[in-house]
């Protein structure tokens, strides 16, 4: 408690005025998105990248400035993990930006980074007093992996999204102006296997890390907790859908299904939980 | 001087008198000449295609005169009678010849709305009566500007992004299933006219690897060799289904030749990978369940034309979005036509300091009641010379100006300095 009260005089209250910074840029930027699935102009695609960018920097400011006044990762708190995971999506979703040259999915998302960072802004940043035993290095690489596993399950998500309307426009043969707007079914497809391909790898990291720390820090190797056992099944979901995609070729219509399935899983891992455990102790 | 457009289109003329009125381009420049002989033609230019054949130009002096000389010259150059095509003519003048020159730029008064092709034309158009020195500052703003309005158009509104033919359609549903076409495969199933059609769009956009089978295997032998692809026998083409991307189809089998069932198996065999089937023979080829099985897309003729159809449409909307882009776009045209006309400004300033100087000599002279007549009349010819001397080099100088590119800046500055903006509007 101490510690949080020392660092948050030592930001002067500068991490939360970039964050709101960060969180103004995100939301100029999903509009700006959103417009340019409507008239896809040039000027509008760049200014909405400009925003993200801009939001992108100060919120990276903000979590330098937190970092340093806390001296430890920015994961403490509800708050922190939100923001952080914001951060990650944005970071991802930079990245197939700049690989695919295509901002349409851009418009699917960054509302969920606005969301997830209004949902930040709504929280307490103050720390929940951590006890000892939670804090150590094990636990913030375990966090930091799962919140980047998830920001990867986030875009492939929204791939998922946009394969499964852009398949229905094809197979409807009813194109609306969607239609022309998304990209092929051969580039969504691709940027749901790369971003499960990242996200995979991570989540299997986070269920060891998890399983090891829980060894070290209460004694038992796994507690069965719902959230383990979530995470688990999660895990059977995105193994089984890489599993079928090598194996037996499977792609398009139910990797996409299987895929948002997988994220609503991960959702409901890690707020859905929270929120029944709140909601039963009120 | 008053710009105008004086033509036909298909809107007005059939394709035969069109055709009688056109000019090849290497007949442009002799065309543009025999029009130079028009002398009540300070401006000129000559768009001529298919669909138009039209003549934007500067009248000098009436406009009225302009047009019958204009018109009397084309019927001339093309051995008609003025009669022949007079029915079919219209005029637009200042605004309504800019924005039609506009809406012909952005292909909104095409026969297919959003074609690419007639932009081109106009501006091989313009830089040929530009090499002759036909064109002066109001065709070159104009034709400028056309040029910038109809990038406008083109980038911010979708009046181009709807392929509105079968084959384009087909080309474009492929690239939205495979993203880029370069390295895919495409099977012709019966080696027929509309399949050749079809299958020369998707090689222009880059399919390379070409398998035809055919009942009879010398045609498909024939086009494949057209084409650097491969004959197949007809009756292996459903192990050859496994490995194309785009399928085809067009045989003139009585029946279907490619079964839901079949297709349940192939997908299989192709490990899921997507399929595109086009079934553009009649009566239809491929079952209509195919399109059911997972990664199957098959399209038919009826399909692809309701497509066309529905882009018709949608190319429909996105041209009033286009109509007012263009309309604020003859606003600006217009008030620079406006200023580069001297002739009102030179009125206006000229009623502007009349008033000041009727207005001080009336002040003066109430105070002075003890003037004769003749020291009134002396005082009034002085203030009437001074005016006369103030007024005469800067309009002599606008005058001059007028004739120039920078003449409307001289225009609107003075407007502005003498505030002459508010009475003219």
């Amino acid at each position: 408690m101490q510690a949080g009260a020392e660092g948050a005089r030592a930001t002067m209250g500068l991490d939360h005025l970039f964050f709101y910074l960060a969180l103004l840029g995100y939301l100029v930027g999903t509009l700006h998105y959103l417009l340019y699935v409507w008239s896809p102009r040039l000027r509008v695609g760049r200014m909405a990248t400009a925003a993200i960018l801009v939001g992108f920097g100060a919120h990276t400011l903000s979590h330098i400035l937190r970092i340093v006044a806390f001296k430890r990762p920015p994961l403490g708190s509800p708050y922190e993990s939100l923001s952080f995971f914001a951060w990650a999506v944005v970071l991802i979703y930079l990245a197939v930006e700049l690989r695919y040259q295509n901002r349409i999915m851009g418009a699917f998302v960054l509302p969920i980074v606005v969301l997830a960072g209004t949902a930040a802004a709504a929280l307490p940043s103050r720390l929940a007093g951590l006890s000892p035993t939670v804090q150590g290095i094990g636990l913030w690489v375990h966090m930091a992996l799962a919140i980047f596993g998830n920001a990867a399950f986030a875009v492939t998500f929204c791939a998922g999204v946009m394969y499964l309307i852009q398949e229905r426009q094809l197979k409807s043969r009813q194109l609306g102006r969607i239609h022309f707007r998304l990209p092929s079914l051969e580039l969504l497809d691709d940027v749901g296997v790369k971003s499960i391909l990242i996200g995979f790898p991570l989540l299997t990291l986070t269920l060891i890390s998890g399983t090891l720390w829980a060894e070290y820090a209460r004694g038992s190797f796994l507690t069965l907790r719902p959230r383990e056992v979530w995470s688990v099944v999660s895990w059977v979901i995105y193994a089984g859908l890489l599993y079928a995609r090598v194996s037996a070729g499977w792609r398009g219509r139910k990797a996409a299904v299987l895929a948002i399935l997988g994220f609503g899983l991960v959702l409901f891992t890690f707020i859905g939980l929270k929120v029944m455990k709140a909601g039963l102790l009120v | 001087m008053e710009l105008f457009v004086l033509g036909l289109s298909h809107k007005t003329a059939p394709i035969d008198l069109r055709e009688r009125l056109a000019v090849p381009e290497k007949d442009l420049p002799r065309a543009l000449d025999a029009l130079g002989e028009v002398s009540e033609l300070a401006e000129r230019m000559l768009v001529t295609t298919c669909n138009r054949a039209e003549v934007y130009g500067v009248a000098e002096e009436s406009l009225e005169e302009s047009v019958a000389a204009v018109t009397g010259c084309l019927a001339r150059y093309h051995r008609l009678e003025p009669s022949d095509f007079a029915h079919a003519l219209y005029t637009y003048r200042s605004a309504e010849a800019a924005r039609h020159v506009f809406r012909v730029a952005c292909s909104l008064d095409s026969m297919v709305i959003g074609e690419p092709q007639i932009l081109g034309q106009v501006k091989a158009a313009y830089s040929v009566a530009r090499a002759q020195e036909a064109t002066g500052i109001v065709l070159t703003n104009l034709l400028e500007q056309a040029f910038h309005v109809a990038k406008r158009v083109r980038t911010e509104t979708g009046i181009a992004t709807a392929p509105v033919s079968i084959s384009s359609v087909a080309v474009d549903l492929a690239r939205k299933i495979f993203g880029d076409l370069a390295g895919r495969s495409v099977l012709i199933l019966g080696a027929g006219e509309m399949a050749e059609l079809a299958l020369r769009h998707l090689v222009e956009d880059g399919v390379r690897s070409i398998l035809v089978a055919n009942r009879s295997y010398d045609r498909a032998v024939a086009l494949a060799k057209q084409f650097q692809g491969r004959a197949v026998t007809y009756d292996d083409f459903r192990r050859e289904i496994v490995e194309a991307d785009i399928v085809i189809s067009s045989t003139s089998a009585p029946h279907v030749i490619l079964k839901r069932e079949d297709m349940q198996v192939i997908i299989q065999e192709r490990r899921h990978r997507p399929i595109f089937l086009i079934d553009i023979a009649n009566p239809r080829d491929i079952d209509a369940g195919c399109n059911e099985v997972d990664n199957v897309y098959l399209y038919n003729i009826d399909d692809l034309q309701s497509v066309v159809a529905a882009n018709l449409k949608e190319r429909q909307r996105e041209a009033e979005r286009a109509e007012t882009i263009i309309e604020r776009e003859v606003g600006v045209f217009q008030s620079w036509l406006r200023g580069l006309d001297v002739v009102p400004t030179i009125v206006s300033l000229r009623t502007r300091v009349e008033e000041i100087r009727a207005a001080e000599l009336d002040r003066t002279l109430a105070r002075l009641p003890e003037l004769s007549p003749e020291q009134r009349e002396a005082i009034t010819s002085m203030t009437a010379a001074m005016v006369n001397k103030i007024l005469h080099q800067p309009m002599t100088e606008l005058r001059r100006r007028a004739v120039h590119q920078d003449g409307h800046l001289y225009s609107t500055v003075l407007r502005r300095l003498f505030g002459l903006e508010e009475k003219e509007i």
